[in-house]
């Protein structure tokens, strides 16, 4: 029917704009013009030209996080591939839907190390969630559309296509999304009804429960959070988010204690400890939440409902496991809840509030202000009161400004809060703001940056310059690796080996030479005038807040120790394990 | 917890589209993670449906032999993932091709054993035999080291293929 002869640069056009895409984020190169010329002829598709492919996978990642949306890239053979590695890597870590189309020299000459040549779907094999090699065209269609079906179900991931040049240009038949149905992929979205039943059991009769809710929930899709803010009340039980989670429960509910894990609350963190039932949605145990796993909340029965199968019982060993999406696991255990009525231990409940409300005396965001030296803290406190009564977006590089981000801006929604949680990689704030931008035009979008890692792919300034993007960059400049910083001082006897920022760029003037507006406040009472300024101004700004030099982030959960084992600041003693120490177990943690 | 835990052997079925680099996929996610593979075998079994088997030898504690299931099963080209070890009754067979070379009495010492493990002579030179054996690794191994001695210079195995007992198909 709609076999009329194209080229397969044609096909993959339609392909994408029948997958509903509107925005590539990409960079042009030999073995992908065919398909920049197919693009060059038509106006369906939008395409974002980065200044490097890190730039461009990030920027996806940040569009898709914020859409809900599968983020689409395009780059060339050989070094555009492999700059793209980094990225997958971050997505694959994070669970983002990303469909990666890489360039490829012809089929004829893979293998024979040609120009431009890699590997790339051997190089991709581990940091995708899948990846294909198109070598015949008959297959190109196909493909195209499983990609996207690949990257956005299940637990969402990235998928590359790579393209031989020869099929980018020869004849290939065009098959619509609908007539494209996959073998073997069919992932559980559904939750096993009894098991369901039984978790409610499990929550009836609990004494000391926590939500601790995860990533899962917010790549479920916003109707997911809803329905976990609807559990949460219902049962009345507290709820702690990870780092991929913040957003999918609102900070403001008193039910909140805020983010867990190894730069969590005290609150939270003592919660999961103390607990005697933990209710995981969509969290993964990951080793930044669990701390020391033989002491990983000890006397509690957990569940974990995750749509990876692969997820459960891989760190924790979990006493009720459910496979299925969130959204529709939570939407089920409300109604079981609701069926059963149940009479809940009032007694036991108010006395775990009682404890959990002196665990949040203990206030352990508090840090000492500074007279005449901005606190980081502070810093992004400031910027919080300016920016919550507006529509905004919030993403972030790598470090210790990353942790403050999380404990000091408070996020209400999901797909507000943009950053690289499991792989960790700097560089990634920027480029995911302009995603984010993309996808939002008249939205706030703020990167919450270091100066170090602003430096890593600072280049997409120009594309920001480019397209007009008004991102705002928000740098926390310690003039150190913060992060590194900190852990040498805390383990390594302070001996500060290659962590200082020495001859950093004059950001003020940096921003100008891509166009945009450059402040800067090195004073506590120039804060709020910098911070205004930056949101009265209607392009690109870079914000050069010069913090405390030696600032630390905490509360703080030592490698290697365990949740109630907490620094909650620099003269904390209480928590510190009793030699004062981290193990040398500890120290090979990283 | 899990170090403390007792490592198990486990045969495992799986039924994969025949594709390239699907052989890749599932060795790569053994090097990856850090699982032991002990035998792999790999072949087509669906020519029209485009399957293939592998049938893989792994060991571990029984959290990690989870583990290995749940992340084959979620390799997008997989169709079925089945841990004969635990699914009841199985058969495991090996085949190999032994050659010994040699004169005299351990030529014709070599011969008496191959019989009593039914090994066929596939090959024979007047100063060598090539032996095709099947069987169980166990066996296989024993037959191996009779040989040794009588002047075993080849052997060539294909690892484990399993199926389970019973009418019913994996």
């Amino acid at each position: 029917m709609a076999d009329q002869p194209m080229t397969g640069s044609e096909v993959i056009l339609k392909a994408l704009v029948d997958q509903g895409v509107e925005v590539i984020f990409g960079y042009p190169g030999g073995a992908v013009l065919p398909l920049y010329d197919a693009m060059f002829k038509q106006n369906s598709l939008r395409h974002i030209l980065v200044r490097q492919e890190g730039g461009a996978v990030h920027a996806a990642e940040g569009y898709a996080r914020s859409t809900g949306k599968v983020g689409v890239v395009l780059v060339t053979s050989g070094p555009g591939a492999t700059n793209a590695v980094t990225g997958l890597t971050d997505a694959l870590m994070d669970s983002i839907p990303i469909v990666c189309l890489t360039g490829q020299v012809p089929t004829h000459l893979i293998g024979n190390d040609a120009f431009q040549e890699a590997d790339t779907t051997g190089i991709t094999r581990p940091c995708t969630k899948h990846n294909y090699l198109v070598k015949d065209p008959k297959d190109l269609a196909r493909v195209m559309h499983e990609a996207f079906y690949v990257a956005r179900s299940g637990r969402p991931g990235p998928v590359v296509i790579d393209l031989p040049k020869d099929i980018l240009v020869g004849a290939a038949s065009y098959v619509p999304p609908e007539r494209v149905k996959h073998r073997s992929y069919k992932p559980q979205v559904k939750g096993d009804l009894r098991k369901i039943e039984a978790a409610v059991e499990m929550m009836m009769k609990a004494k000391r429960p926590v939500f601790y809710c995860g990533g899962g929930v917010v790549n479920s899709g916003p109707a997911a959070s809803k329905l976990l803010g609807q559990l949460v009340h219902l049962t009345g039980f507290p709820c702690t988010l990870t780092l991929m989670g913040l957003g999918a429960f609102p900070a403001s509910d008193p039910q909140f204690l805020g983010m867990l894990g190894m730069h969590g609350t005290y609150e939270a963190n003592l919660a999961m400890h103390g607990a005697d039932l933990l209710i995981n949605v969509g969290a993964r145990f990951d080793d930044r939440v669990t701390g020391r796993l033989n002491a990983f909340s000890p006397n509690s029965k957990k569940i974990h409902i995750d749509i990876d199968q692969s997820s459960i019982n891989k760190n924790v060993a979990v006493d009720l496991p459910i496979v299925g999406d969130a959204g529709h696991v939570l939407e089920d255990l409300i109604k079981v809840w609701k069926a059963k009525q149940p009479k809940i231990d009032q007694k036991a409940h108010k006395a775990w509030w009682t404890q959990i409300d002196q665990w949040r005396a203990r206030d352990c965001l508090k840090y000492k202000p500074g007279k005449d030296v901005i606190k980081p803290q502070y810093a992004l406190q400031r910027l919080y009161e300016a920016i919550k009564d507006r529509d905004h977006y919030i993403t972030t590089e790598v470090g210790q400004h990353q942790m403050w981000a999380a404990q000091y801006l408070k996020f209400e929604e999901p797909n507000r809060w943009m950053t690289s949680g499991g792989l960790g990689t700097m560089g990634y704030g920027l480029p995911a703001a302009m995603g984010v931008q993309i996808a939002h035009p008249k939205a706030l979008v703020i990167d919450v940056a270091g100066e170090a890692s602003i430096l890593m792919n600072i280049q997409e300034m120009s594309t920001i310059a480019q397209y007009r993007l008004p991102v705002k960059v928000f740098i926390l400049n310690n003039e150190y690796m913060g992060m590194v910083r900190q852990w040498q001082e805390l383990l390594h006897g302070g001996r500060y080996s290659e962590s200082y920022m020495e001859s950093l760029p004059d950001f003020v003037k940096l921003a100008e030479a891509f166009g945009a507006v450059g402040l800067r406040a090195s004073k506590p009472d120039e804060l709020d005038g910098v911070i205004k300024e930056m949101l009265a101004t209607d392009k690109a700004v870079i914000a050069d807040i010069l913090v405390d030099k030696t600032e630390n982030c905490f509360p703080m959960i030592p490698s290697g120790a365990a949740h109630n084992d907490m620094l909650l600041g620099p003269g904390d003693e209480s928590g510190k394990p009793a030699d004062k120490s981290v193990s040398e177990e500890g120290m090979v943690l990283v | 917890m899990a170090q403390t835990q007792t490592v198990e052997r486990h045969t495992i079925a799986v039924l994969v589209d025949n594709e390239p680099g699907i052989l890749a996929r599932v060795v790569g996610l053994f090097s990856g993670r850090g699982y032991n593979i002990e035998s792999l075998t790999v072949a087509e079994v669906d020519a029209a449906e485009r399957l293939s088997r592998i049938t893989v030898v792994t060991s571990g504690t029984p959290m990690v032999i989870e583990q290995i299931k749940a992340q084959l099963s979620r390799l997008v080209p997989v169709h079925k993932v089945s841990d004969l070890t635990v699914e009841g009754p199985h058969i495991e067979r090996e085949l190999i091709l032994v050659k010994v070379a040699g004169t005299g009495e351990k030529r014709v010492e070599s011969l008496r054993i191959a019989d009593v493990f039914r090994a066929r002579v596939v090959d024979s030179t007047i100063e060598s035999f090539v032996f095709e054996v099947t069987g169980s690794t166990e066996k296989l191994d024993a037959f191996i080291n009779l040989m040794r001695p009588l002047g075993l210079v080849d052997v060539s195995r294909t690892g484990v293929v399993a199926i389970a007992r019973g009418p019913k198909p994996l």
